[in-house]
Parts: C-alpha cells; sequence; structure tokens
C-alpha cells in the first residue's frame, strides 16, 4: 500500500491558517504523503507552508455543527496542529467531512511512516579497531568496530560484554592527545546482588591504565541508587575488584524524568499569563535548568579528571546510552578544539550518538505536546543541544557554528527529510538499509558553501580547554529555542546580521589572511574517526 | 591621614568568595583606597577599593590561619581578606570604619581628586549638559510651555532646580497655592514634552489632600497642564504606588487627588513599592546570589522570593503605560509618588527613554539623567549613602533604573548608542564620589558646596573614555524606524543581571566576551578606512587619479580620539598576535590566570578559564600513589562541592 492511499482529502480550498506573528491566511491546503502544503495561491508574493507529517507531534480537531447536517451551510472545523519543533499552529477548514478526513489521513500517515554512510579505518599502537562485533551479535547496539586496548583480544571483549548491560563493554570515546589520557564508556557492570565478578572486564580496564596509573569511573547514578541497580542484576565497580579505578557517582535523571520535564517547560514558556513570581517558580518546577546544569559539571568534572589531573576516565549510568553519551560528549567539546568545528561537532555526533547507539526512534519518538502514552521518549540529545548553547553563550568565539545549526538539529532529530537519526542503532540502520535508500544530513550540512546562518562569525580557533562556568547564575533558559514561536526575536535577528555585517568589512579590509580561518575547516568530508586517528598517530 | 594606624599589612590571604581558590599578598590603607597586591610576581593582580564604595565591614571570629575581614562594596564586590595577625586586622578595621563615614561633604573623594586637568577643562566639563538646551531641543518654551522663574531663589520648593517649565496660563499665585498644597512644596512642572503631540509629562509629589481638603489653585494648575494640549480632553494623574499605600497617607494629611474635585483628569494607581521594600528586595537577592554552591532550585527559588524582578517588572510596566497615553493618545501624564523623587524619577526618566531615541545614545542619556534625577532632586546623598548614616534612606532607586535601562537593550539589541558597560560605570560613580555630579541631595545645596568650582565631572570623564561604552550593533536608523520602543513584559523577559550584581565575580562571567570582539574589528576597520583616505591623498599630493576606486561607503562613525587604555573591558585590546601568545602562556602557565590591570575595577579577561574557579566536582581522597601529579594533591585533597 503505498502512502498516498492513506490520503483521504488531499485538496481543500479556503482554508484558513493562523500562527503567531502573522496576520490569518485564507488559501489551499494539500495533503501528500511527506508533508501538509499551505499555500495562499496569490500570483505574486504567494505565501506557503510546508510541514513534514513527521514533525506533527499531536493534532486536535474541534467540529462545529454536529448535528447530522452534513455539508450545512456554514459547517466548519478547526484543526489544531502542534508540531515537534513547538510550533502550534490552526487550521480553519469550511466543511466537516474534509476537515475530519485531513485529521485522519496525517494521523494515519504520522504512523505508517518509517537515511547515511560513514567510513573506517585502522588504528594501531596501544589501541586497536576490533570487529567482534561486526554481526551486532556481542552487542546490538554498537557499531561493527569498535576501538579497544590493543593487548586486549576478541574472547576477552566477548566475555565483558556478557558482563556489561546490553553488551555495552567498555571502549574508547577520547584520547586526549595533550596527555594520551581517555575517556572510555560502557554501560553497568552486571554484578548482581551476589556481587559477580568478571576477570576479563577487569583486564580489560586494567589494560587502559598502564598498571601503575589510576583511573575514574564516573558513575552517572547516585551511590544509593547504584546499589539498588544490583537487586536488578545491574551494579557498580566495586573498590575491591579494580582496586586501580576510583569511583565518584553523580547523580543525574533520566529517562521519564527528563521527558516530563521538558513538557512542563515548554508549557510555562508557552503560557503568555504568568506573572515574574510564577514564571520563575514554574521555571524550577520543571527541574530542565537542573539537568542542564548537573549535565555540564559533570562533564566538567570528566574533563578535570583528563586535563588537569591527568587521569582516564571510564563514564557509564546504567544501560550506557544516554547519560553517558551526554556527558562524554560534552566533555570532549569542552576538551578537543577540533570537535568545536562545524565538521568536528557533527563527527562528535556521527560518533558519539549515532554509531554509539542513541536509541532516537524509541527517544524521539513523540515531542512534548504528544497524548501519546510515553514509553521510551527522553529528550537527551536535546538536552545536549541547550548544554552546547549554553557553552556557546560562554564561549561565543569558540565554536565554529552558531545557534542556527543547533536549532536545526533539534529540529531533525524528531522530523528529517534525512536518514541520519533513523532508527535506533547501527544493526537496525543496515538492517533497513538506511544508507542505501536515504540522503545523510550531515553531509547535505557540510557542502563546500555551508550556509552562512550555520556558522559563527566570530569564530577563533583556541586550543585551550574551555571550562564552561557552572554556577546557576551562569546558566540561562535557551530562549532561542524554548520561546522559538512565542517571542518575537526579530531585533535579535537584525543584531546578529550587524554582527555579521561588521565582521564581513573587516575580514574585507583586513585581507585575506584573516578571512581563511573560518572557512577552511568545512570543505573537508565527513570521516567519523578521522580525528581519532590524527590524535592516536601522535601518541 | 591621621586615621590610618597601619598603612601596610604583608601575608594577607584573599578568599575567592565562591571557590576554595586564596591569593597571598599585600594589603595598603591609604587616605582614599584600600589596596591589595598580590605577591605572585608573575600575575600580581592588585584589587582597588575606594573606601566610599565599602558598605560594610564584618569581623569574623579569630580562625587559625589569621584573623578573616570580611568587606561588602556597594558596587557588589564582596572581599573577603584573612589578616594573620588580629592586631592588625583590629587597626585596619578601625581606620576603615572612620575613614568610611566622612563627617562632612568635604571629605569626600571627589574634592581630593584630581585628574590633572585646568580650571578650563574643568569648567568645559561642566557645560558639557545643558538643561536649558534640552529642553529647547523638546520645543520648549512655545505657545502653551514657558520658563517660570518662580524658584529662582529656591523660595517656592528648595528640591527643585532654578529653571522650571510650566503651562504659560499658570499664573505665579495659581503655582505658590499649588506648591502649598504639595508636599515639600513639589508642584506640578513639566519634564518631558512629546512634541509631535504636543503632550507633556509632568511630575510633582502627592497633594495634601487628606480626607477632604482641596486647594483651587492646585485644581486650576492641573486645568492649566490639560489646556495646553489641545489633543486631548483629558489628563492621566499616575500616582506611581500602590493603592493601600496612598491610602495610608490620608491619614497624615497627604493622599492623592480626588476624581470628583479636579475636572477631566483620569487617575490611575500604578503600585511601586517604597524604598524600604525595595532595600530589603535587594538585600535578599544579594542573599541568593551570594550563597556557595548555590542549586539551580535555590537560585531560581530564591530570585523569585526576593522579589526583586517583579519590582524591575513593576516600574517597567508604568513606563511603558505613561510612554503609550503619551504618544498613542497624545494626552499629557502627570506622574506622582509621595515626594516625587524615586518612583516618579524612575517613570518619568523611563518613559521618556522609551518614546524619545536622542536618550538611548550616551549624550541623551547623560542629559536624561541630568534632567530627571539630578536636577530634580533624587537624593542621590541619601538613598546612595553617602554621607548620612540613616540606613533607613538608602536604596536601590537608581540601580533600579539603570536595571530597567539594561533589560530594554536586552530586548532592543540595536536601540542603545551604549552598551551595558556604560550603565555599570555610572553606577559605579554614583558610589564612588569621585565626581561632583552625584553629591548632595539637590540642586540647592550642590550651589552651596560649589561643586562645579570644586569638584570635576563624570560625564565629561565617559566622554573622553567613550570607545569602551560603546555598542557595537547600534544602528540610528532603528530609532527612525522604532521611535518609540514598545517592550514586552512577559515575564520571561525579565532577567537577572549577572554582570552587574556579579561584576567581579570573574568565575561567573562568560570567558568570551562578543562585545569586545565585535568593538575591536569595528575599530580596526575605523583604522584601516583611516589609512585608505590618507593614501589617497598622498596619490592625490602626487598627482594620480584615485577615481576608479570603488566608491566608498561614509564611515558610520564619527571620528574619535585614539582608544585610551580601556578599564572596564580589561587590557586593551590586543593585536591578534599578542593574543595568541597571551594564551600560549596561559597554557604553559600557572592556575591562577588573573590579569593585571592597573586600576580598581579592571580585572575582567575574557580569554580561558580554568576548573579551579568552578569547582566541579569532589575528587575526594587520596590515592596512596606516588606518581601523582604535584597540582592534584592539595586541592584534590579536600573534599569540595559542586558549584
Amino acid at each position: 500500500m503505498e502512502l498516498s492511499e492513506h490520503i483521504k482529502t488531499a485538496n481543500v480550498e479556503a482554508v484558513t491558517l493562523r500562527r503567531p506573528f502573522h496576520p490569518a491566511l485564507r488559501g489551499t491546503l494539500c495533503v501528500t504523503s511527506h508533508h501538509l502544503l499551505f499555500s495562499d495561491r496569490k500570483d505574486e508574493a504567494s505565501r506557503q507552508l510546508l510541514i513534514l507529517i513527521k514533525n506533527i507531534d499531536a493534532i486536535e480537531k474541534s467540529v462545529e455543527n454536529l448535528f447530522g447536517y452534513p455539508r450545512a451551510v456554514g459547517s466548519s472545523g478547526t484543526i489544531t496542529i502542534k508540531c515537534k519543533d513547538l510550533l502550534v499552529l490552526q487550521l480553519e477548514i469550511p466543511g466537516m467531512e474534509e476537515c475530519l478526513n485531513i485529521a485522519s489521513s496525517i494521523e494515519v500517515l504520522n504512523i505508517v511512516i518509517t537515511s547515511h554512510r560513514q567510513k573506517e579505518r585502522l588504528l594501531w599502537d596501544r589501541w586497536r579497531v576490533s570487529k567482534v562485533n561486526s554481526d551486532y551479535s556481542v552487542c546490538p547496539s554498537y557499531p561493527s568496530a569498535v576501538i579497544v586496548p590493543r593487548e586486549v583480544d576478541d574472547d576477552k571483549l566477548i566475555r565483558s560484554a556478557r558482563f556489561r548491560q546490553g553488551g555495552r563493554f567498555p571502549v574508547l570515546s577520547y584520547c586526549h592527545h595533550r596527555n594520551g589520557m581517555v575517556i572510555m564508556r560502557s554501560s553497568q557492570p552486571l554484578t548482581g546482588a551476589n556481587k559477580k565478578r568478571c576477570k576479563e572486564d577487569e583486564l580489560l580496564l586494567q589494560a587502559v591504565i598502564d598498571g601503575s596509573e589510576l583511573g575514574y569511573i564516573i558513575d552517572l547514578r547516585s551511590a544509593q541508587q547504584a546499589q539498588q541497580a544490583r537487586m536488578t542484576g545491574g551494579g557498580f565497580e566495586s573498590k575491591s575488584c579494580y582496586s586501580h579505578w576510583k569511583r565518584i557517582h553523580r547523580h543525574h535523571e533520566r529517562g521519564k524524568v527528563v521527558q516530563e520535564s521538558l513538557i512542563k517547560l515548554v508549557e510555562v514558556c508557552s503560557d503568555p499569563s504568568h506573572t515574574v513570581d510564577r514564571w520563575l517558580s514554574k521555571l524550577e518546577n520543571s527541574k530542565w535548568l537542573s539537568h542542564v546544569h548537573s549535565a555540564l559539571s559533570t562533564a566538567g568534572l570528566v574533563v578535570e579528571c583528563v586535563e588537569r589531573d591527568g587521569h582516564s576516565v571510564l563514564v557509564h549510568g546504567s544501560e550506557g546510552t544516554d547519560n553517558t553519551l551526554l556527558v562524554s560528549s560534552l566533555a570532549q567539546l569542552i576538551l578537543d578544539p577540533a570537535s568545536r568545528t562545524v565538521t568536528g561537532f557533527l563527527c562528535l555526533l556521527e560518533r558519539e550518538w549515532i554509531q554509539a547507539g542513541h536509541p532516537f526512534q524509541q527517544r524521539c519518538a513523540h515531542s512534548v505536546y504528544s497524548h501519546a502514552r510515553l514509553k521510551q521518549e527522553c529528550p537527551s540529545f536535546l538536552l545536549l543541544l541547550d548544554c552546547v548553547w549554553q557553552v556557546w553563550r560562554q564561549f561565543p568565539l569558540a565554536l565554529e557554528f552558531s545557534e542556527a545549526l543547533l536549532l536545526r538539529l533539534a529540529q531533525e532529530v524528531y522530523a528529517s527529510n534525512y536518514g541520519t537519526f533513523l532508527c535506533n542503532s547501527e544493526q537496525e540502520r543496515c538492517a533497513a538499509g538506511v544508507k542505501e535508500n536515504t540522503h545523510c544530513l550531515f553531509q547535505s550540512l557540510l557542502k563546500p558553501d555551508i550556509e552562512e546562518q550555520y556558522l559563527n562569525p566570530l569564530y577563533e580557533p583556541t586550543d585551550l580547554a574551555i571550562w564552561p562556568s557552572v554556577h546557576p547564575q551562569s546558566l540561562q533558559l535557551w530562549t532561542g529555542m524554548f520561546l522559538r514561536w512565542t517571542k518575537h526575536a526579530q531585533n535579535m535577528e537584525e543584531a546578529r546580521e550587524e554582527v555579521w555585517r561588521i565582521v564581513k568589512e573587516h575580514r574585507e579590509r583586513a585581507g585575506p589572511d584573516r578571512t581563511n580561518n573560518t572557512l577552511s575547516t568545512h570543505c573537508d568530508t565527513l570521516t567519523p574517526f578521522e580525528n581519532l586517528m590524527d590524535e592516536l598517530t601522535i601518541l | 591621614m591621621e586615621h590610618i594606624r597601619t598603612p601596610k599589612v604583608e601575608q594577607v590571604k584573599l578568599l575567592d568568595r565562591f571557590s576554595n581558590k586564596s591569593v597571598i599578598g599585600t594589603l595598603h590603607l591609604t587616605a582614599t583606597h584600600l589596596i591589595f597586591v598580590e605577591s605572585n610576581s608573575t600575575s600580581a593582580q592588585e584589587i582597588w577599593i575606594l573606601h566610599h564604595h565599602i558598605a560594610s565591614m564584618e569581623k569574623l571570629s579569630l580562625t587559625t590561619s589569621g584573623c578573616p575581614l570580611l568587606i561588602q562594596c556597594r558596587n557588589f564586590r564582596l572581599v573577603h581578606f584573612v589578616i594573620p595577625r588580629e592586631r592588625d586586622c583590629h587597626d585596619i578595621y578601625s581606620s576603615l570604619l572612620r575613614l568610611l563615614r566622612p563627617v562632612s561633604y568635604d571629605e569626600l573623594y571627589a574634592f581630593s581628586y584630581n585628574p590633572k586637568q585646568n580650571d578650563q577643562q574643568r569648567e568645559e566639563g561642566w557645560q558639557l549638559i545643558d538643561l536649558a538646551a534640552e529642553f529647547e531641543r523638546m520645543g520648549v518654551p512655545c505657545d502653551q510651555w514657558q520658563l517660570t522663574d518662580v524658584n529662582r531663589e529656591y523660595k517656592v520648593c528648595e528640591t527643585y532646580p532654578r529653571d522650571l517649565y510650566v503651562p504659560i496660563t499658570a499664573s505665579k499665585p495659581i503655582i505658590v497655592g499649588s506648591s502649598k498644597f504639595r508636599s515639600k512644596g513639589r508642584f506640578p512642572v513639566l519634564t518631558y514634552f512629546y512634541q509631535e503631540k504636543k503632550a507633556a509629562v509632568c511630575r510633582c509629589s502627592q497633594p495634601l489632600s487628606g480626607f477632604s481638603a482641596r486647594c483651587l489653585e492646585d485644581e486650576h494648575m492641573l486645568q492649566a497642564i490639560s489646556k495646553a494640549n489641545h489633543n486631548s480632553r483629558y489628563i492621566y494623574v499616575m500616582d506611581t504606588r500602590p493603592k493601600l499605600n496612598a491610602l495610608a497617607n490620608r491619614a497624615a494629611g497627604k493622599g492623592y487627588e480626588n476624581e470628583d474635585n479636579y475636572s477631566n483628569i483620569r487617575f490611575q494607581f500604578v503600585g511601586i513599592e517604597n524604598i524600604h521594600v525595595m532595600r530589603g528586595s535587594l538585600q535578599k537577592l544579594l542573599e541568593v546570589v551570594g550563597t556557595r554552591s548555590l542549586s539551580m532550585t535555590d537560585y531560581l527559588v530564591g530570585l523569585e522570593n526576593s522579589g526583586w524582578l517583579r519590582h524591575i517588572k513593576a516600574i517597567m510596566d508604568a513606563a511603558i503605560f505613561l510612554a503609550k497615553a503619551v504618544t498613542v493618545e497624545g494626552a499629557s501624564v502627570l506622574v506622582h509618588c509621595s515626594d516625587g523623587w524615586d518612583r516618579t524619577a524612575q517613570v518619568c526618566a523611563l518613559g521618556s527613554l522609551l518614546m524619545d531615541p536622542y536618550y538611548r545614545t550616551i549624550k541623551g542619556f547623560m542629559v536624561l539623567i541630568e534632567k530627571d534625577w539630578i536636577s530634580f532632586g533624587h537624593k542621590f546623598a541619601d538613598r546612595c549613602d553617602q554621607l548620612d548614616p540613616d540606613q533607613k534612606e538608602v536604596s536601590p532607586i537608581f540601580t533600579q533604573f539603570l536595571e530597567c535601562v539594561w533589560q530594554l537593550t536586552e530586548q532592543f539589541p540595536q536601540a542603545f548608542e551604549f552598551s551595558e558597560w556604560f550603565l555599570i560605570q555610572i553606577h559605579e560613580h554614583v558610589h564612588s564620589c569621585q565626581f561632583g555630579n552625584f553629591l548632595g541631595n539637590s540642586q540647592r545645596q550642590r550651589e552651596v558646596l560649589q561643586l562645579k568650582e570644586r569638584t570635576y565631572s563624570l560625564w565629561a570623564h565617559l566622554l573622553s573614555e567613550k570607545q569602551n561604552y560603546m555598542n557595537p550593533v547600534y544602528s540610528p536608523s532603528f530609532a527612525e524606524s522604532h521611535p518609540v520602543l514598545e517592550p514586552s513584559t512577559q515575564a520571561c523577559h525579565f532577567k537577572f543581571w549577572r554582570n552587574m550584581y556579579h561584576q567581579y565575580d570573574r568565575s561567573m562571567h562568560p570567558r568570551q566576551s562578543i562585545l569586545k570582539q565585535v568593538l575591536t574589528f569595528k575599530e580596526s576597520n575605523r583604522e584601516l578606512e583611516g589609512t585608505v583616505q590618507a593614501l589617497k591623498t598622498k596619490l592625490q599630493k602626487f598627482g594620480v587619479s584615485t577615481s576608479p576606486l570603488k566608491p566608498q561607503t561614509p564611515p558610520r562613525d564619527r571620528s574619535l580620539p585614539p582608544r585610551p587604555q580601556s578599564l572596564i573591558l580589561g587590557a586593551p585590546l590586543l593585536s591578534r598576535k599578542e593574543v595568541q601568545q597571551e594564551e600560549d602562556e596561559e597554557v604553559f602557565g600557572e592556575e591562577a590566570r588573573e590579569d593585571a590591570p592597573a586600576s580598581t575595577d579592571g580585572e575582567r579577561t575574557v580569554e580561558g578559564s580554568s576548573a579551579t574557579e568552578n569547582g566541579y566536582g569532589e575528587l575526594t581522597g587520596s590515592f596512596g600513589s606516588k606518581n601523582e601529579p604535584a597540582v592534584v594533591t592539595l586541592e584534590f585533597g579536600v573534599a569540595r562541592m559542586t558549584c
């Protein structure tokens, strides 16, 4: 059955569209298999609106005149469409039947609808690329190739995988070129109530640090939670078995709690009636900024261990697919100048989120408006983008990309024309033939003439670690995201353009030696692991 | 000098407010400043604290390392010294106690401060702002408004300026009669004239109406104001107090206008709280944000409970109401509170700023402060605690006004010629008593003190380093398209002003500044433009034609004096090479990366940051390893909490 067969009414004339900051428009509404198209059909300066069906989070219909007069004069219905990017708009559709048809078509399409590429290279020296997971049997959520210590053979990896939840055994996430220290990530060990041990897992971690050294395990649960996890078969690395590792517990909320935070936050942001007092307590009540705060402080802690303290770190929570990735990727952004370029940042996402098996499809199935019962939804990725935005606020010259790129990613992760964020793991993407059948978002973002709006005009690379301040006074609500549709940002936009104008004028006058500095980096193609390779060769 | 018992104490420890960092240095006490010089020769930072800036001092109980002395400043700096010997600490404490409580105006810094200017330069400084010219700019005097000499000798109202503007139809007896019916004699006078609609903004104090008293002259006065504007049949009377406060005042023989007695007025309460509430609110705010290891929850809840942002919003709401009444309805507005020098000044000044783009320029903002705050008698001496030890009179009224303007700059980034550093610098000097402008409570008092002969003007000083205060994205064309600002008063637009209240807490600032960077670019654009022009003239001199060059867009800046060493933006703007060098040094250098500026307010560095200031975590315990790097030992041995 083709997608288009689900469409009961494809065209409706004389529909009125209402949305924030725009006068109401009258025009034609079309439903296609992937889009909702609205056009006022005027010859000159016709205004159009295109919405991905996949972007629609919830749809509400209200029909007037339900007294059994189909097609009675004046009968009409209103559809309220709430999108995953937080836009809310209203369509007034003449004719009750059409209204119901459109609504049900969208609902059905949204359910039925369900793209990418990557490279890898061999690594050597202390580390090697293991293909133990080439058929995804050792760990279904890991990519086919992972980086592990050279001295640990594949058999040991398999055993270690059996000892870790979901088979997510410790793998290399980042290697700090300045001192050779690494960030590893994994899931929790399955010690269980009777304190099981796994020699291979211990050896694997031992191999990460060279015997004499020390390492830190950053456990993203409170000590109490970690204890409790033993009751359900999980656990933590005990001091006696991993004597060279020092464990630090940091409590992070996860799953449903974070999703509900986001829902509350958006509710607060879209309610214009509140007074200053209630606004702040509602903002507090959503706890979103607390999540941002703890993510950034734990990432700061990891960086402190690696950069200042000179020790390797293993990061894990329970499953190792959400907060673990959040913390490890933020730590890299703070530490590694390469991950602050457009290419580097997208590489980071590719490596730490897409290949590392963040279950995008489960986490981003619905956003905040959906009436569907929440299952696996959790805005971990959005939280990452918020944290990156906070870092950018504090170091506005250090990142090559702009807020617009973060906003674009926030949108694409929920609904996309590209295949990048499809499925939950590399295994699923292979099975679905994502690479063959869809296009890669990152590739299209990285085309040589990258759109100016995604670049930070003030970018000046720095080799230093950029430690963000985590005082609550230094963190802010990401208005560009959460007040996107409620607050008029035109003044900000114009100011941004003025900054661009000054910078361009400066580049023009100051000559070519400065102009290259921002444009050289994005011509490179996307090669995950490449950065890592460079660092490894230095070792 | 005779009060200084110990001019110098060595081995003093300065503790960081939000982390466990500390530095050792020498404390110097001079007649005007308390100076701390860090001993470490490589990064010797200096902290200069003007005695007038010190709001309170506290000697904490003796510890093993010495005697702690906590100093809180009016510019929101908080320093925590530990002095090794208790006697030294006591000496410093008691000397300061005397020094920061001057008994007469003559002891204020302004009377000894000398920026090496001659008398003529000083005079020129004072002549920069001319209020008569300002009223002329508004179009006053005109056919409806005139200058009155009734207060020439400060006989009618001693807290008003000499020159006052009233409606043509308001005769002397009416004025005098009205002034007798108004608290402190502050009768209705013109403060801003909106030429386009001929609508006036007037200000006064509360009427002495009690429960039933009337005054025909006062009623005539309001009638005259109403008549002076043909666009509207009525005038608004804005009582900026909460209704309850106004009612309570009636019992004391004061109160508010009875709509039955005054024809054609529309009376409106606005509900801005009084000076005591504001003082308490700021205190609560500072307590919250001064907490170490503050959690996000405590921060947001504390910010809300302080009520500070609610008060800021109340003032903003009032100003918006005023601006709308004048610009949209074309009605004249009379604003008052109790005495007409606190809330009235806030609302009139902010309202005018919303209506008139001129006040959003550097010069215009100075004029606005000079007019609505200084000349109309906002009691700076009392509110900023310059002399009078009566703490009940102290209140952050002017700070609130500056914050309202800052909130506007956040909403309209292109509307203001100045950046927030200008506001912060003004705030700094309102309390510094270094310049004469804000000394005393009224114009009359300033004349008695002969400030213009004996002190210097802040405005001349600020204009001389204008470049540091420029907003690089300011657009004069924005003013043309948005002559009247219409800010949003949704709660989410009222933000905590970190750069004001944490001005000196380096760890809390963004580590890099967009403002500084764009300013640098703009500056260098201007210089390059200059070079091009110079080369062209040279070519022309040699008879070479330069016509084929592409047409030059005229530079938007006026020509400015060479950039003085910037205090507020940290070190002078360095060339790229130097910056790089600096950064390199940072990589290999020590942990403490304080800049070494030569002034009280110059320690704002932007590049780099360090983990010590943030304190992300508690890496507790030692690991019994002998291979640990030396850096780790001390700081990581101590349990540290998350921020």
